[in-house]
């Protein structure tokens, strides 16, 4: 297995028998992935339940709670590789409640597959699926009609699934859409093309996730460097050294480069971007870097670099889509929070709630009062400093935010900036 | 690193690693690293030091000590602590029985009881953020938990209350006496943890190579004969060529059969193995389906 495979990660999304569990066992087994024990132990508990068949959802249900009751509560994370790629899978509960789980697989997802039971069809839940997909803007979905073997392999049945899908995905936006016939238990189209589909004339699942190009998915226009920690040795052998270092959160930067600082506004060049492997003659997202400037600034963590021709906003008031995350309280206008946004970390007051969304039908709710766990809608924000924000389109690393309640420290939303003034 | 910015999957993983580390040392008032001397806390180290070059690492490390140890891997801690020039902690199990924190158990093993010495030290220091070498793929409790991860005042693990984690964006926020469990490694699998140590030379101790030990067999897997695991009646010992995959208490810790001597060898051998890696050494594992949920709900790493 070579060093030099890249790595992809995909949220899996499906609702309750549409044979999730089956599609990851098929691919872990299939990419050698599950192991001996794993297997036997599955095999044993199995037999213990008194299960029909080998259940492979006992992979990936990894919580007491979640085997006893037979159900996901949690996002799980699975690992396989092929000789082309490592795959990281996000896989995440589907049922109604778990919303939550579904937005957090997919905030840090490449590619999306939601599946479908191609005797059902689109159901509401397929429907929320695809909309979180693309509110997250993953930038690839996948349509994965599975149970192709229960409706005869039909393409006139597959053309219809595609084509009403294709119609919802209209009102969406999706970036980049590709629908595939599978079998999850038979493995058709899962490694290999089917014979049993010949009419299909697409690739099969695995052949697309090794294959789909994922590396100009970044943004390498914007240079954005949020500055994480301040690198200063005070040895005598670095006495002078002052590094800024952190993540690129886009565009490409180069030693030589002028650059900008925010909130400062000064402006002044990369003299060097270090690692401890030695400098770099470029750094790009997502790599972690130290960069060193030509001149003395006061800078610290918080602080953005950016271009001076190309910076982002760096706004107080923020509107932004929510996902509201918390079982506890609900977020009502007035509220005060704690934002964390890139490396920075504001107070934030909650000046309006816009509308909820209703994400089966796309229906907004305008002036709903508040939101509750699950819900998810277009807020108001005002904040303590400013934030040096892009939309969420534009960057999903500086575009996005999560809100933490300050009594009970814990994380109440997601946000996604849909603008900022 | 190719150009087309594209990023290999060692890299990738080095560089959330790195970002970890850098947030954790950016909003934590304590943190503290814990170093067994075992292949994943080695390459924390190696993490954390590039994550700080050209600075020194800017906490102290800790290791809880068993008393059980493969003398091969105190060795490699004491030598790797002093390269570094980092402070160690060592969190002695012996003491915290003679002190009556805790109680020998009657298999001898001190895998479960080193938790209650972890937490008592960890509370002493005032810790508040403890990075910890668990991986996801290692077993299916960890497949579930966050990186960052929450632990209340008594260092308990809820898994029904665990912070949503989105994007890169972590929430280190805890009240006095509540810490975060840190784990860098969360999607590193045990195959990029040796493809790491080939790419960056890393040293390991010996006894992850192949070499010739005395050995007896228990329960199906091979233990090294020695003052921790001492053969019962029936358990002949004989002469093996072996390796260690994973580092623990050595009362519980079983060796493989390997004749991978080399890092290529071991890297070719974990690419075609059908056993995960506590499947085949870890006795404390397999006690129950749920032995590492319940484990981590007590505080255990």
């Amino acid at each position: 297995m070579g060093h030099d495979m890249d790595m992809l990660r995909f949220a899996t999304a499906g609702s309750v028998d549409d044979g999730k569990s089956t599609l990851i066992g098929r691919l872990l087994y299939d990419s050698k992935a599950i192991f001996t024990d794993q297997l036997d132990a599955v095999e044993k508990t199995s037999r213990d339940r008194g299960d029909e068949y080998t259940n492979l959802a006992l992979l990936t249900d990894g919580l007491r709670a979640e085997r006893e009751q037979g159900i996901t509560i949690d996002v799980a994370y699975r690992y396989f590789a092929t000789p082309k790629r490592k795959f990281i899978i996000a896989d995440t509960p589907g049922h109604i409640q778990y919303t939550r789980n579904m937005v957090t697989g997919a905030s840090t997802a490449d590619l999306a597959i939601v599946l479908v039971d191609a005797r059902k069809g689109l159901v509401e839940q397929s429907r929320r699926h695809a909309f979180l997909v693309t509110l997250l803007r993953v930038p690839h979905l996948v349509l994965a009609v599975n149970k192709m073997d229960l409706v005869n392999h039909s393409q006139e049945r597959f053309e219809e699934i595609k084509d009403e899908f294709t119609a919802f995905a209209a009102k969406l936006d999706i970036p980049d859409l590709t629908v595939i016939p599978i079998s999850a238990l038979h493995g058709d189209n899962i490694v290999t093309r089917s014979e049993n589909m010949p009419w299909y004339d697409g690739q099969s699942l695995l052949h697309h996730l090794e294959n789909v190009h994922v590396a100009s998915d970044r943004n390498l226009v914007d240079v954005r460097f949020p500055v994480q920690y301040v690198v200063r040795p005070q040895s005598a052998t670095h006495h002078d050294y002052r590094g800024y270092a952190g993540t690129v959160a886009g565009g490409v930067m180069k030693p030589g480069d002028e650059v900008m600082i925010l909130p400062s506004g000064f402006t002044t060049r990369i003299e060097a971007i270090d690692t401890a492997d030695g400098p770099v003659d470029e750094a790009f997202p997502p790599m972690s870097v130290v960069v060193r400037l030509a001149d003395e600034l006061d800078v610290s963590r918080g602080d953005m670099i950016c271009r001076p021709h190309n910076a982002p906003h760096a706004a107080q008031d923020v509107e932004a889509m929510i996902c509201w995350m918390d079982e506890q309280a609900r977020i009502e206008p007035g509220r005060k929070y704690a934002l964390k946004h890139t490396t920075r970390n504001v107070r934030a007051v909650v000046r309006d709630i816009q509308y909820r969304l209703d994400v089966n039908t796309l229906h907004r709710d305008e002036a709903p009062g508040h939101l509750a766990l699950n819900e998810i809608g277009r807020i108001t924000l005002r904040t303590t400093q400013p934030l040096f924000v892009d939309e969420y389109r534009r960057n999903r690393s500086t575009g996005g935010f999560i809100l933490v309640d300050e009594g009970t420290n814990r994380t109440v939303a997601a946000g996604i900036v849909v603008q900022a003034a | 690193m190719t150009s087309n910015y594209r990023l290999s999957q060692l890299d990738t993983l080095e560089a959330e690693a790195i970002h970890i580390f850098r947030e954790v040392a950016a909003e934590m008032q304590r943190p503290c690293l814990l170093f067994s001397g075992g292949k994943d806390s080695i390459v924390m180290l190696r993490l954390a030091e590039k994550a700080f070059a050209p600075a020194p690492i800017p906490f102290p490390v800790m290791h809880v000590d068993t008393g059980h140890n493969f003398p091969e891997v105190l060795e490699f801690r004491d030598k790797r602590v002093a390269e570094l020039g980092v402070q160690l902690i060592v969190a002695s199990v012996q003491e915290g029985i003679d002190k009556g924190l805790v109680r020998e158990e009657p298999n001898g093993s001190r895998n479960r009881i080193q938790t209650p010495v972890l937490l008592d030290a960890a509370e002493k220091h005032k810790f508040d953020a403890l990075f910890g070498g668990a991986r996801r793929d290692e077993e299916k409790a960890r497949a579930k938990e966050r990186v960052f991860s929450f632990r209340d005042e008594f260092g308990q693990w809820d898994p029904k209350a665990q912070r949503p984690e989105l994007w890169s964006l972590y929430n280190g926020r805890v009240h006095l006496g509540e810490s975060i469990r840190v784990f860098p490694l969360s999607n590193w699998t045990e195959l990029d943890i040796w493809q790491y140590i080939e790419r960056e030379a890393i040293e390991i101790p010996s006894i992850y190579f192949a070499h010739r030990r005395e050995v007896f067999l228990r329960d199906g897997m091979v233990f090294a004969a020695n003052e921790f695991a001492v053969p019962r009646d029936g358990e002949d010992v004989f002469t093996a060529t072996v390796r260690y995959r994973t580092v623990g208490d050595a009362t519980l810790t079983a060796a493989v059969r390997s004749e991978a001597d080399t890092l290529p060898k071991i890297i070719e051998e974990i690419a075609v193995t059908r056993l995960t890696e506590r499947g085949a050494t870890r006795g404390d594992d397999k006690v129950s389906d749920s032995a590492m949920e319940d484990r981590k709900r007590e505080g255990y790493f």
